[in-house]
């Protein structure tokens, strides 16, 4: 159970903000207070570089970044060592790509992923077409962005060898079913990439039962900090994948005629000094995420999600995109108003909220619509607050946008 | 007090001429003339997607049209913008931009010269609708520099 009350304590940005409406979660969530203690007691009692000294200070870093692989493979269920922390999901996706691409993939090879993906999950796959010669094939996801596993089964044939979709797609939180997507994927012989941003810290993921490849997500989508994205890979394929940075702290040695000597995974893929705080930040989102539990957190935005609904269902004006998938995700449009008014009227009324393509700019080629209001929810969000959107939205008209400006 | 025309000091008003100008948007059609500049204004931050379209000759701004999907303030803001600046020449058009921007930043700004534009004068306390107002006037002002040395 949610103890939601309790719960509002432990984010700063909501003590500072009591009657900001937070509900643009889908963007980024707010930190607890322990997150950010966690960031900073590491530049006020042990500001060291990983990896390198001999003395206390460094080894407490070293072992607090290490202890966030740990976490975070608990969190996932997965191995400490099938964990890397890059700059962010977009990072860690095109890392994944890259990695596949020059070694799994040849020319007239087939990816399949959807047109309902964040660009992040698609920008680096039209490289690997450019590039490589790959071919591009979208799974039919109906109008809600759930994928027709008919159309996936059709598609399916020996020479597909990776499948690349969100876990939670960005703009109508459809959930995939992945388990058969993944079975019937690896039935064939191809790689499974998820991208999990949004469904990391919202429901329960475990690698190991789902047998995925290849998963990214990032820290600040999950009450951790800003400047870190995980990826997964299981670790066969992990170490067979070649980084694309190179440089200090990834290589064991290296000479004068050019030979390098580089790390295992994960450490191959963090060249550089690490964002150390922010992997230990977001270490400590993993335990303040298991200790609130995953499925207390999604069965509390499902409840959130279905009484905001019945709510919305009962107003003429409003369309709703995606009535019936169980994220913590509405997403709409207010009858003959442009999403941005709508938005706008909303943030003058203290209600955060996103509107536009949402960074999916060809899902309109499946929801007929190029702009829409999303509405995402997190476990420390109200009943209450539900209330209140409810009425601002009722009261969205033509004339009302405009009327924010006098 | 201002020299500015009553009937714009009346919140109703300005209201209702920016619902008018979204509604109804005036110099709203595209057209297939090489005389035109061009500027397609699709804002990175958001779903405005316009593109607006001058003809200028002998330092005189002959014509404004524009077409494109965009919001309530970005629609009604770029069809003021055409009606208040056909007819000008580029210095006077140029001010007018200027003092608009100002307007915009929430500075003093000359409200007779705004005419009907100063219906925005308010979105300066609404940051993120800032580049909405914005977008039309723009394009303009990238237009009218680019022309500016030739002409």
């Amino acid at each position: 159970m949610i103890d939601v009350k309790k719960i509002r304590q432990d984010f700063p940005m909501i003590i500072n903000h009591p009657d900001l409406i937070y509900f643009d979660n889908g963007a980024t969530t707010y930190k607890p207070k322990r997150v950010i203690d966690a960031i900073l007691s590491f530049y006020e009692n042990y500001t060291s570089n990983v990896e390198r000294g001999d003395y206390p200070t460094a080894i407490l870093a070293d072992k607090a970044y290490h202890q966030t692989r740990e976490k975070v493979a608990k969190l996932i269920n997965s191995e400490a060592k099938e964990i890397a922390f890059l700059a962010n999901d977009t990072a860690a996706l095109n890392q994944i790509y890259y990695g596949i691409g020059k070694k799994y993939l040849k020319e007239g090879d087939v990816i399949l992923t959807t047109k309902a993906e964040h660009a992040s999950n698609l920008l680096p796959l039209y490289r690997l077409k450019d590039e490589k010669g790959v071919e591009i094939k979208y799974i039919d996801v109906d109008i809600e962005g759930n994928i027709n596993l008919d159309s996936y089964k059709e598609l399916m044939n020996e020479s597909v060898k990776l499948v690349a979709i969100a876990m939670v797609t960005n703009v109508l939180g459809s959930i995939q079913p992945l388990k058969e997507i993944i079975q019937i994927a690896h039935k064939f012989n191809a790689l499974v990439s998820i991208d999990a941003a949004q469904a990391i810290g919202h429901q329960p993921i475990d690698v190991k039962e789902l047998d995925i490849d290849f998963m990214a997500f990032s820290s600040h989508k999950m009450c951790g900090p800003d400047g870190v994205g995980v990826l997964y890979g299981k670790y066969n394929l992990l170490e067979s994948i070649e980084p694309i940075l190179l440089g200090g702290g990834m290589n064991a040695r290296y000479y004068s005629d050019g030979s390098i000597k580089l790390k295992k995974a994960p450490e191959v893929f963090e060249a550089g000094t690490p964002n150390i705080e922010g992997v230990i930040g977001l270490g400590e989102a993993c335990e303040y995420l298991m200790d609130i539990g995953l499925e207390n957190i999604h069965e509390y935005e499902k409840e959130l999600r279905a009484y905001c609904l019945n709510k919305m269902k009962e107003i003429d004006s409003v369309i709703i995109y995606n009535e019936t998938n169980d994220s913590g995700v509405i997403t709409f449009n207010i009858k003959d108003i442009f999403a941005q008014d709508a938005a706008g009227y909303l943030a003058f009324h203290n209600i955060a909220v996103r509107s536009g393509n949402h960074c999916a700019k060809i899902l309109h080629e499946v929801i007929n619509s190029d702009q829409t209001i999303r509405a995402s929810f997190y476990f420390y969000n109200t009943f209450e607050e539900i209330d209140k959107f409810i009425e601002v939205v009722k009261n969205i008209t033509k004339e009302s946008v405009i009327d924010i400006f006098f | 007090m201002s020299k500015q025309s009553d009937y714009l000091n009346d919140a109703t008003i300005l209201r209702e001429l920016i619902m008018d100008h979204y509604q109804y948007p005036h110099n709203h059609k595209l057209v297939k003339d090489d005389r035109y500049l061009s500027r397609h204004m699709a804002s990175e931050s958001c779903i405005d997607d316009i593109t607006v379209q001058t003809y200028i000759k002998d330092g005189i701004i002959k014509d404004i049209q524009f077409d494109g999907v965009a919001c309530t303030i970005s629609t009604a803001s770029t069809s003021m913008m055409s009606d208040l600046l056909i007819g000008k020449t580029l210095a006077e058009a140029k001010v007018i931009v200027e003092e608009y921007f100002k307007m915009l930043d929430g500075k003093e700004y000359d409200e007779d010269i705004l005419e009907e534009a100063i219906a925005f004068k308010n979105v300066y306390k609404q940051a993120n609708r800032i580049k909405c107002a914005s977008i039309g006037w723009n394009a303009i002002q990238e237009m009218i520099e680019e022309v500016e040395p030739k002409e």
